[in-house]
């Protein structure tokens, strides 16, 4: 199978389509669910596949399924988060626009388990294109008897609608998500009560992300245990992985989990080494939210073990020496790339993500990217490096989302990691203000020739 | 009190136009709120804003937010809170085309600084400005998730990637050249929804 799952099919002509998905075994999976299945026999499959979240915490799908309050009267919902907006992803994307219908099997498999009648697709409107798309391939499955009333001629009806959002990556959070689709603003709220009990519309409901959703499908037509036979430990099945940065081939590839980062990044049918024959500096292998990793511990583990595409192998070594594998999102930065000037975009766009709700967020994410602000620009003091370690520790954990804790980790571990091109920019204002960036290029380059302050971190 | 005072702002003043959706669109409107439940006509907001800024001006003037509040049965603030909290609402008279360009990690790391500065310097304003002739607003955004073929930007959410300062030459020519015809350069949002 070359560890195809999802994309598998992604290259027939026409398979956006009904009629050619439907010719290439396309709702099979629907049917096997509806008409062999009982709604609990689908749950247990997806939850013997091991398939864990792919939005970014990895939690088992199968798990949040079963928290779903299944005592109440309230009607359920099924909410399919495709506010796809962390930098560096863009693999939801790429699956609704080549196989939106995919993503609908998974849809009407899923909410056939949970028992939901109504299901949203919230995707993010600066993807209004796809908004198109996806309306388009409801409605074909609509025509075809997928949707609707008396699905198959069985008791189960579904009816699925898109919601677009207005650009608000908070949005992306699942409770931020329930309140944007209430039509307020996008402010996570406090869990418990999690959306398993308390969801939209104060009804039980379940938010999964779009790769999640799409795997689905493929879990009852393969059955959950050969899924989990694929990949490795508790990392079951494939991965989307969206690569982009300094690369020869940037794109989405889907790998089985397990794959060793150094292949991922050097072989040829995956990101095709480092563009323009350059050396790997760092990587930040799960959207721009995870601790970016210089080039030795993103291949290799402290331990010097090698580094696979999994959530535990690049977890390996926490917040000292490991990262996440998050979204996804594979960022590669060649060894032009200034750590400083990456960290200061990354921390703008937090500031400007936040949703204002809680301070440590809303006031932190601002100081870090002032103090990052005159760091880059030559103005920085000593002291304003371990400022921005102590801030950063002050926002995480300390908010009702995670968005705190994204805008801490890329600051914490730029400095963890790259603590001497900070004090380099320190050191050297003049050469900081003079250089067109990128060109502090090599190691040798970085070398301090006089310590100094006490700093005994490189 | 008249809620044009609510908000002390020189946006939210309350210019007394009357605005209305077109016949055929305030149908597909009423279509959207049926999506959800009873008494949740609220979730409608975000769509039908959408549609309002794109048929009714091309910005969210407090008339326009006023009689999208009166459709859905809101009052005034809760559209006003909302379409100050999303960065695709304008609360400004645009241009004809919004050119917002990422500046986000990838698309830095793949030239997007440099394509800013080119268009900068090409439509002699800076971001948040808009040509004298109305025809560009220029932008910057956050991640368009594009992050592959970066750097990238959108014109009225159509995305140009791969960008290079000779594409985005051509991409001013053919949007001046479309606008003589008063040319969309993409399908409005009424139409994407079946």
């Amino acid at each position: 199978m070359g560890g195809k799952v999802l994309l598998a099919n992604v290259d027939i002509p026409g398979i956006r389509g009904f009629d050619t998905y439907r010719a290439h075994g396309g709702y099979i999976a629907v049917e096997k669910a509806l008409r062999e299945m009982t709604a609990t026999e689908v749950s247990l499959e997806v939850h013997k596949s091991g398939l864990r979240g792919r939005g970014g915490a990895g939690f088992p799908t199968g798990l949040k399924w079963s928290f779903l309050d299944r005592k109440s009267d309230k009607p359920r919902y099924l909410v399919c988060n495709a506010d796809e907006s962390e930098p560096g992803t863009f693999k939801d994307r790429y699956l609704m626009h080549h196989l939106p219908h995919l993503l609908l099997e998974g849809l009407i498999i899923s909410s056939y388990a949970l028992g939901v009648e109504t299901c949203y697709i919230y995707i993010r409107g600066e993807f209004k294109y796809l908004v198109g798309v996806l309306e388009k391939a409801i409605k074909e499955a609509y025509q075809h008897g997928f949707l609707g009333e008396r699905i198959l001629g069985t008791g189960f009806s579904l009816k699925i609608y898109v919601h677009p959002g207005a650009g608000a990556y908070i949005c992306g959070e699942e409770t931020a998500l329930l309140e944007s689709l209430e039509g307020k603003r996008g402010n996570p709220r406090i869990k418990p009560p999690f959306p398993a009990f308390k969801g939209l519309y104060g009804c039980p409901t379940v938010v999964n992300n779009v790769e999640t959703l799409a795997a689905v499908g493929p879990i009852i037509n393969m059955g959950g245990e050969a899924y989990a036979k694929i990949g490795r430990g508790r990392s079951t099945g494939t991965k989307l992985i969206s690569a982009c940065g300094h690369i020869n081939n940037p794109g989405v590839y889907e790998i089985e989990m397990g794959l060793p980062v150094e292949d991922f990044i050097y072989a040829p049918r995956y990101c095709g080494g480092i563009a323009n024959d350059k050396l790997l500096k760092a990587v930040i292998p799960g959207g721009s939210s995870v601790p970016i990793l210089p080039a030795d511990l993103i291949l290799n583990t402290a331990q010097g073990e090698q580094r696979l595409m999994t959530f535990e192998s690049l977890a390996e070594g926490d917040f000292e020496s490991g990262t996440m594998l998050g979204s996804g999102g594979f960022i590669v930065l060649d060894e032009d790339a200034c750590i400083v000037r990456n960290t200061l975009n990354l921390t703008r766009f937090y500031r400007h993500e936040s949703c204002g709700q809680c301070s440590p967020c809303r006031e932190g994410t601002g100081w870090m990217e002032k103090v990052l602000h005159r760091i880059e620009h030559g103005e920085g003091k000593m002291s304003d490096i371990d400022l921005l370690v102590r801030v950063a520790k002050n926002i995480e954990g300390n908010t009702i989302c995670p968005l705190g804790d994204a805008a801490a980790w890329p600051v914490a571990s730029a400095i963890r990691h790259f603590r001497r091109e900070f004090v380099y920019h320190v050191k050297f204002p003049e050469v900081v203000k003079n250089i067109d960036h990128g060109a502090i290029q090599s190691d040798t380059e970085l070398l301090i020739p006089d310590s100094g302050t006490g700093i005994k971190y490189w | 009190m008249e809620h044009n005072n609510i908000i002390n702002h020189p946006q939210f003043v309350k210019e007394g136009k009357q605005v209305s959706f077109k016949p055929e669109t305030l149908k597909k409107v009423q279509d959207l709120m049926k999506r959800y439940p009873e008494g949740r006509q609220k979730s409608a907001l975000l769509p039908v804003l959408h549609i309002a800024q794109e048929e009714l001006g091309g910005y969210l003037s407090v008339d326009v937010m006023d009689y999208v509040a009166s459709l859905l049965g809101l009052q005034p603030i809760e559209v006003y809170e909302v379409a100050t909290f999303y960065s695709m609402f304008y609360l400004d008279k645009m241009g004809k085309y919004v050119i917002e360009v990422c500046q986000t990690g990838p698309c830095a790391l793949s030239g997007g600084e440099q394509i800013l500065a080119h268009l900068q310097e090409m439509l002699e304003i800076m971001p948040g400005e808009t040509t004298s002739d109305g025809i560009f607003t220029l932008k910057t955004v956050e991640c368009l998730g594009s992050c592959g073929t970066a750097p990238v930007l959108q014109v009225n959410t159509d995305f140009h990637e791969k960008l290079t300062p000779g594409k985005v030459d051509k991409l001013l020519e053919d949007l001046r050249e479309y606008a003589k015809h008063d040319k969309s350069d993409d399908s409005t949002w009424v139409e994407k929804f079946c």
